[in-house]
């Protein structure tokens, strides 16, 4: 990495560390956490629909599985929530390896693989709705009992931090997928599966793997949304428009980058906000983003990091 | 298990229901067929062409079946100018991307919905289509009789067309040979243009057959979309006579779903055998061998 | 090296490859010719494990691959290149090469040196950040090529690598090729650019319609008239010794 970089790198860190205590109001820090959550989320995304080009419509599928996870163990099995956030990546990781495992082995590709995670998302959350150890339609709910060992913070800058650092980790898992052996392997395949493989790649053991990586941190991510809302249900865990943030988030700031999901996170967090100081009614938002959608894949396929990238480059000519 | 007169309803209630899904799939695989495009918007459109017909109803007093003609020319040209604006730019590069630009349709289409009309529920309450009509031993209500001919009363003029009209001939000209087809002086890009408009159009039938028996709100898209296209794969994407088996079967396994497994689970027995299908035989049941 | 028995493979009821006996002997350049539609790329591919033959075996280096996994074929060393090329487009061409290399290599570092070595060898030292999908035909060839070598193969099944190339760059990876060769790698190529076949193989076996129609030095199968047949059609061979020896 260039000095620049590095040094860019530095500042941001600083700045993220310290952008809590700068934030006017709880309001503020808790749009923070929500972005930072996204481009949580989105990084999750990415590693199977940026990294690996396998793009999916149903990645709520493991936060779900997370959400429900960590959240019966602890309302209903008493588990400390810290303890059952481990549970929750296991069991997101499982569903990802499960379901990759039926799907890439039967050969699905391209808008097929898309309709099928977003079918296995709806059977979750019918089964979800309607089985006893999940409350069915009612949801869970977590006591409330704001204390750090109970993974509750009064003060939404703790969760502020608990968020950062989760987005940290992803960074590092998605910057570990630029260098490695692996993430090489999941661009070949994205580029081009019979090349991949007359190289030596074993692009269904590949793939898996990487939706069970991918479905571990979703499922994290669920744990984590369970514990700052004390609520959860099968619309909220296995709905739809989860899904769909996940990919709006990482194709609009760069799939397949490792700082995409946070860039893109940060435009659409602003978005959201700009849209609800304008109007009260839900949805414009979404409506702005479904437009940033295409334009994005009509001009910008590399996303916003592609925009500053190919400026970057342009400036570097000019000065060459 | 319950008797065998509520099973044959229930058979009968989801070949009725299976009808208007024949007809929302033919306009799938129609799309899919002659632009080998995955139109994930079509979930949308047809959400927007029931609040069409509702508020033809609500604010207008038309009939949902006197206003057929309009709402399905008026969802054409809505078709058509999605396409010429925006689909079809990016029809013909990767799958990928098509796959996400009708999503982002998908997306404003619902919001702007949610937006606009609010997450509240609308039904129509069409006094004559709530009448019984007697079948021997059951009752079904007129709603979903007409629904049902009126269903493949269109499926049928549309084969009928598409076999012998001019434009009908051009459609299957360039779905087989595109190239050919550009070569013997075919407009192309305006027959692309017109098979989307099509198939927009069999959704505004669609829709108009459905709000008497139904409800519309901004999420029912996402519901339809998995309903059209396990019809479609179950078919076979791109197959005619698979529309009309996977309508039919789909129809069916809903109904027969929500009768042995309750209202709630009910809804499982769509999105599972459309897992099934892909996982199985994802060219369907009609469709080409891979 | 390599050893293939009574190969077929059928699509519909055509018979793209039928009874296909081939010898590849290690350290050899052997070519695999023959005209359009003949079922040359469909054998590389029954090989290489793309396609499963209906019938017949393959042995590589003694073990029997009939019917194996594509990436289980090319970690054993075998490994194949495409006719129509398939670059991995939006990665750079050091990239490209480098998933080659890291089938061999576990770190980084010593994996993109191997690529870079092996770009260099095959000619491709300046445009190592280029971006694949920028190149022009022969560029990709050597891509392709490159891409091969890095997985450090035993042999390499070498696809039309010559297609689309003028004389003077089939002249060089004609160099590239022999060079290859000579440092330990087993080459079996299909090409119907004669230049290439000629300078190249020390042993051709000419396909048509799915059977291997004649075997020998490319000197002895230019002569043999079932050859001039396939290529010519039916007759030709009559004709051309008929029309007169030289001038």
């Amino acid at each position: 990495m260039s000095a620049r970089a590095r040094l860019l790198l530095a500042l941001g860190a600083v700045a993220a560390l310290a952008l809590p205590l700068v934030l006017p109001s709880n309001y503020a820090v808790n749009v923070a956490v929500m972005i930072l959550f996204s481009a949580f989320l989105g990084q999750a995304w990415n590693i199977a629909g940026g990294f690996a080009g396998q793009t999916s419509f149903g990645h709520v599928v493991f936060f779900g599985t997370g959400a429900y996870a960590s959240t019966i163990l602890h309302a209903t099995w008493g588990w400390n929530p810290w303890l059952a956030w481990p549970m929750a990546a296991l069991a997101g990781g499982a569903v990802g390896l499960g379901i990759g495992a039926l799907a890439f082995r039967a050969g699905l590709r391209g808008s097929y693989f898309a309709l099928v995670t977003l079918a296995f998302a709806e059977v979750f959350r019918i089964l979800a709705n309607s089985a006893e150890f999940t409350r069915g339609g009612l949801g869970i709910l977590i006591k409330a009992d704001a204390r750090a060992a109970n993974f509750q913070f009064r003060d939404p800058a703790w969760f502020y931090y608990v968020a950062l650092a989760l987005v940290a980790a992803s960074l590092a898992i998605a910057w570990w997928l630029r260098r490695s052996r692996f993430g090489a392997q999941l661009a070949a395949i994205r580029e081009n599966e019979d090349a991949a493989r007359a190289l030596g790649i074993d692009v269904l053991r590949a793939k898996t793997l990487c939706m069970g990586i991918s479905g571990a941190m979703a499922g994290a991510g669920g744990t984590f949304y369970a514990q700052k809302y004390l609520y959860i249900d099968p619309t909220i865990a296995f709905g739809v428009e989860k899904s769909v943030e996940m990919l709006l988030v990482s194709m609009i700031g760069g799939a397949g980058t490792v700082f995409g999901p946070l860039v893109g996170a940060v435009a659409l967090g602003f978005v959201g906000e700009a849209t609800r100081a304008l109007t009260s009614a839900q949805g414009l938002g979404l409506v702005v983003y479904g437009i940033i959608l295409v334009a994005i894949v009509a001009r910008l396929p590399d996303g916003l990091i592609g925009l500053f990238a190919r400026r970057a480059a342009r400036r570097g000519g000019r000065d060459a | 298990m319950p008797s065998f007169d509520i099973l044959l309803a229930g058979i009968v209630n989801g070949l009725a229901a299976g009808a208007v899904y024949v007809l929302v799939a033919v306009g799938l695989t129609l799309i899919y067929g002659v632009l080998h495009i995955v139109n994930f918007a079509h979930g949308s459109l047809l959400m927007l062409a029931m609040y069409a017909t509702y508020f033809l109803f609500a604010k207008a007093g038309v009939d949902p079946y006197a206003a057929l003609p309009v709402v399905a020319g008026g969802a054409f040209a809505l078709g058509y100018v999605l396409y010429r604006g925006v689909v079809g730019r990016f029809a013909h590069g990767k799958d990928e991307n098509i796959l996400l630009i009708t999503l982002g349709l998908s997306i404003v289409i619902d919001n702007l919905a949610l937006f606009l009309f609010t997450g509240d529920t609308q039904t129509i309450d069409v006094a004559h289509a709530q009448r019984m009509v007697e079948f021997g031993p059951l009752f079904l209500p007129r709603a979903k009789v007409i629904a049902f001919a009126a269903a493949l009363a269109i499926c049928a003029a549309l084969g009928l067309w598409m076999a012998r009209s001019d434009t009908g001939k051009a459609i299957r000209a360039v779905a087989k040979e595109r190239q050919g087809a550009r070569l013997v002086g075919i407009d192309v890009d305006h027959v692309f243009a017109v098979s989307y408009g099509i198939g927009i159009a069999c959704l505004g039938a669609a829709a108009c057959l459905l709000m008497p028996s139904f409800y519309v709100s901004p999420s029912s898209g996402h519901a339809f979309v998995l309903i059209a296209f396990t019809t479609v794969v179950l078919g076979g994407m791109g197959s005619f006579p698979g529309a009309l088996a996977g309508g039919f079967a789909i129809g069916v396994i809903e109904s027969l779903g929500g009768l042995l497994l309750g209202e709630q689970l009910g809804q499982i027995g769509i999105s599972l055998a459309f897992i099934l299908v892909l996982l199985l035989r994802p060219t369907g049941l009609f469709g080409a061998r891979r | 090296m390599l050893e293939v028995r009574g190969l077929t493979r059928a699509f519909g009821g055509l018979k793209a490859v039928d009874g296909v006996d081939l010898d590849v002997p290690e350290g050899a350049i052997v070519g695999l010719i023959g005209p359009n539609g003949a079922g040359k790329t469909t054998c590389f591919a029954a090989i290489a494990g793309f396609v499963k033959p209906d019938a017949g075996s393959v042995r590589f280096a003694g073990a029997d691959v009939t019917g194996r996994e594509p990436h289980v074929v090319a970690r054993a060393g075998m490994v194949r290149t495409f006719q129509i090329t398939q670059p991995f487009a939006r990665l750079s061409v050091r990239e490209n090469v480098m998933v080659g290399a890291w089938l061999r290599h576990a770190r980084r570092a010593e994996a993109e040196a191997a690529a870079e070595r092996v770009a260099r060898a095959v000619g491709m030292g300046a445009m190592l950040d280029m971006r694949a999908g920028d190149l022009t035909v022969a560029g990709r060839k050597r891509l392709e090529l490159a891409r091969a070598l890095a997985t450090a193969p035993r042999l390499l099944l070498l696809d039309e690598v010559m297609a689309g190339l003028n004389p003077t760059e089939v002249a060089e990876i004609v160099g590239v090729v022999r060079s290859i060769r000579d440092g330990g790698v087993t080459i079996l190529l299909i090409e119907h650019v004669m230049q290439a076949v000629v300078s190249l193989a020390e042993q051709v076996h000419v396909l048509n319609q799915g059977r291997i129609i004649a075997r020998g030095t490319p000197a002895a199968i230019a002569a043999d008239p079932a050859v001039v047949e396939a290529y010519l059609g039916h007759g030709a061979a009559a004709r051309l010794a008929g029309g007169g020896g030289g001038g």
